[in-house]
């Protein structure tokens, strides 16, 4: 009886295939508006462009000398992966959703015949292209400070790609949180959830030279996994088991929060009748 | 979800019309809790094809919650209710492909301008692109947005977004339209537009109105009839006249200067008074026949040293007295509108 997520369509049947092209009509349509406010509110984004420079002048700057000298290795090409993930970490558009949900906008879109799973999957593809727009100033500012891919420019490709999908992964935290609570101070908060995951990790030093508690946690961090298929890509090389733990970890963070925004998507939509 | 006490009905039961052929709004016997308590409780109602209706009632009586559940917006615990002829339970789909909705406080995306609002609802209802532009085109003439609809809604007035949000209910031609306390908050040149507004779309394009409002003077200007819901109930319904006659009463109105309380008891014990309500120098009487009334009224004042009279006027009773009789309380309480 509860049958939340599929097409709200009328009962007239529709051939799947018609269903389907209004799907994903429905999700450029949201995708659409999502990107125009994201433009509109840059105020919304331009942290996400700030965060990553200021990072990876602070961390090349105060730190590239001792661990050129020390470990031998090319720092500033170490941090490129740790300043995109300081970028694509976090960037959503659920501020703008829980505006929508306490303005009664979103009801007014529940009152359309519009996919309900569309409403959140039409966010998180405006989100992609969000983040892969950010990834971009990241790499400039890589090429300015002298780091080369050795995979070249399908590396580059690569790189984004395997950024984009864990930005995508981490979204599903704050639109979960905002289609639960649709309390905007909660949304703020969730940004606390960036602190664990970009800093308990090897975003200052590699793994062997963790020790201690932050070794044991940074091992079953998720982004550890993604800064390392990232970091083969800039200066090892097309290393399948490396980029496959990125994806691998990308898919594990991707099936939680995807489960826990559409379960809150469900539960919002349920009050309605459909 | 169950419906409690729907009880079981066959398929063809529940495509039938609840309230006979041609009501546009249709329920029976619609219920709704929240955590036991029921702000829906058995409510029925019909209302017709091309009608107008007022719903009223106090603060919490349970209006929002049943447009709520007319709109598809909220699950009915138990009873039924279609809309344009449409299960609400059974095929919201439908429903929502209907109505039209301008739910309480324009509900509004401010960073968008007003057209690209009004092209986001129209490719969400799937209208082609060209019959899309053409309808929208003409919902900025109907509710006179000019220029302004290339505008971001965050640069437009309460009464603008009022218009807007209209707009928005009215894209893909809905059957019915429901209202929910359109013009609260609205200065009165602002109120009279919308009216305007809505009795046109009444006129020329038949859309049947469901209407809530705290503004009895509203309905009483645009209801053809008038629901009034108590404790999620229905408590009196029929065209405003029908219900003013059927209070059966008059009401004398009286001003004076003194202590309200020993007004009040100076006439509360003669023959032809029902009622008395006492207010700073003001006193309401409930009398079951005006014109008789009056001199026996008017000769025990004029006994009293208590109290100078300064007005005292007779009128037929107004719909804040069918309110007051029928839910025990004013809904005229903040003085901002006036339905003498």
């Amino acid at each position: 009886m509860d049958s939340v997520l599929p097409v709200g369509r009328p009962r007239v049947v529709e051939p799947a295939s018609l269903r389907i092209i209004g799907f994903v009509g429905d999700l450029l349509t949201v995708a659409r508006r999502s990107l125009r406010g994201a433009l509109r509110e840059p105020a919304a984004v331009i942290p996400a462009l700030i965060i990553p420079v200021f990072f990876f002048a602070v961390n090349v700057g105060s730190l590239g000398n001792v661990a050129n000298a020390v470990a031998g290795f090319d720092y500033t090409a170490f941090q490129l992966p740790v300043a995109v993930i300081f970028a694509v970490t976090g960037v959503s558009r659920a501020n703008a959703l829980v505006t929508d949900i306490s303005s009664g906008y979103f009801e007014r879109l529940l009152l359309t015949p519009v996919s309900r799973l569309a409403l959140l999957l039409g966010l998180m593809a405006a989100d992609v292209a969000l983040v892969v727009a950010l990834c971009l100033p990241v790499l400039a500012m890589g090429a300015v400070a002298g780091v080369s891919f050795v995979t070249g420019p399908l590396g580059m490709i690569a790189f984004v790609v395997v950024a984009a999908a864990w930005g995508l992964a981490f979204t599903g935290f704050p639109y979960a949180i905002a289609l639960r609570t649709g309390s905007p101070a909660a949304v703020g908060a969730s940004f606390i959830l960036f602190f664990p995951f970009a800093f308990l990790t090897t975003a200052y030093v590699p793994a062997d030279a963790l020790s201690g508690w932050l070794a044991t946690v940074a091992a079953v961090n998720p982004v550890t996994y993604v800064l390392d298929g990232l970091r083969s890509l800039v200066v090892a090389g097309w290393e399948p088991s490396r980029l496959a733990g990125a994806l691998i970890a990308t898919g594990a963070v991707a099936a939680l929060s995807l489960t826990l925004s559409l379960a809150a998507l469900r539960r919002r939509v349920r009050m309605g009748a459909s | 979800m169950t419906l409690a006490t729907s009880g079981i009905e066959t398929g063809a039961e529940r495509q039938a019309p609840l309230a006979g052929g041609g009501h546009a709004v249709a329920a029976r016997g619609l219920i709704r809790e929240f955590g036991g308590r029921r702000a829906v409780d058995e409510l029925s109602l019909a209302v017709s094809e091309g009608e107008i209706y007022g719903f009223l009632g106090p603060n919490g009586a349970g209006k929002t919650t049943t447009v709520r559940l007319l709109t598809t917006l909220l699950r009915p615990t138990g009873g039924r209710a279609q809309v344009a002829g449409v299960d609400v339970v059974d095929d919201p789909a439908g429903v929502r492909l209907r109505i039209g909705v301008a739910l309480q406080e324009a509900s509004l995306d401010l960073i968008q301008t007003g057209r690209e609002l009004l092209s986001l609802q129209a490719r969400m209802f799937r209208l082609p692109a060209a019959a899309a532009r053409s309808r929208i085109g003409e919902l900025i003439e109907l509710v006179d947005l000019g220029q302004a609809i290339d505008r971001r809604v965050a640069t437009y007035s309460g009464g603008m977004r009022r218009r807007l949000d209209l707009a928005l209910a009215l894209v893909h031609q809905p059957q019915v339209l429901f209202l929910d306390e359109p013009t609260t908050g609205l200065d009165p040149v602002s109120r009279r537009q919308v009216w305007e507004e809505v009795r046109r779309l009444n006129r020329e394009e038949g859309l049947t109105v469901f209407l809530t409002t705290q503004y009895l003077e509203e309905a009483d200007e645009l209801a053809e009839r008038i629901g009034i819901i108590v404790d999620g109930r229905l408590a009196a319904e029929g065209a405003p006249a029908e219900l003013k006659r059927r209070i059966g009463r008059d009401v004398i109105v009286i001003r004076f200067d003194g202590e309200p309380g020993a007004a009040a008891s100076t006439v509360a014990d003669l023959d032809p008074v029902e009622h008395v309500e006492a207010a700073d120098h003001e006193l309401r009487l409930m009398v079951s026949d005006g014109p008789a009334s009056i001199p026996i009224i008017a000769a025990r004042l004029a006994q009293s040293d208590r109290l100078t009279v300064r007005e005292m006027t007779l009128r037929r009773p107004s719909l804040d007295d069918v309110f007051l009789e029928v839910t025990g309380r004013r809904l005229a309480a903040d003085g901002d509108q006036g339905d003498e």
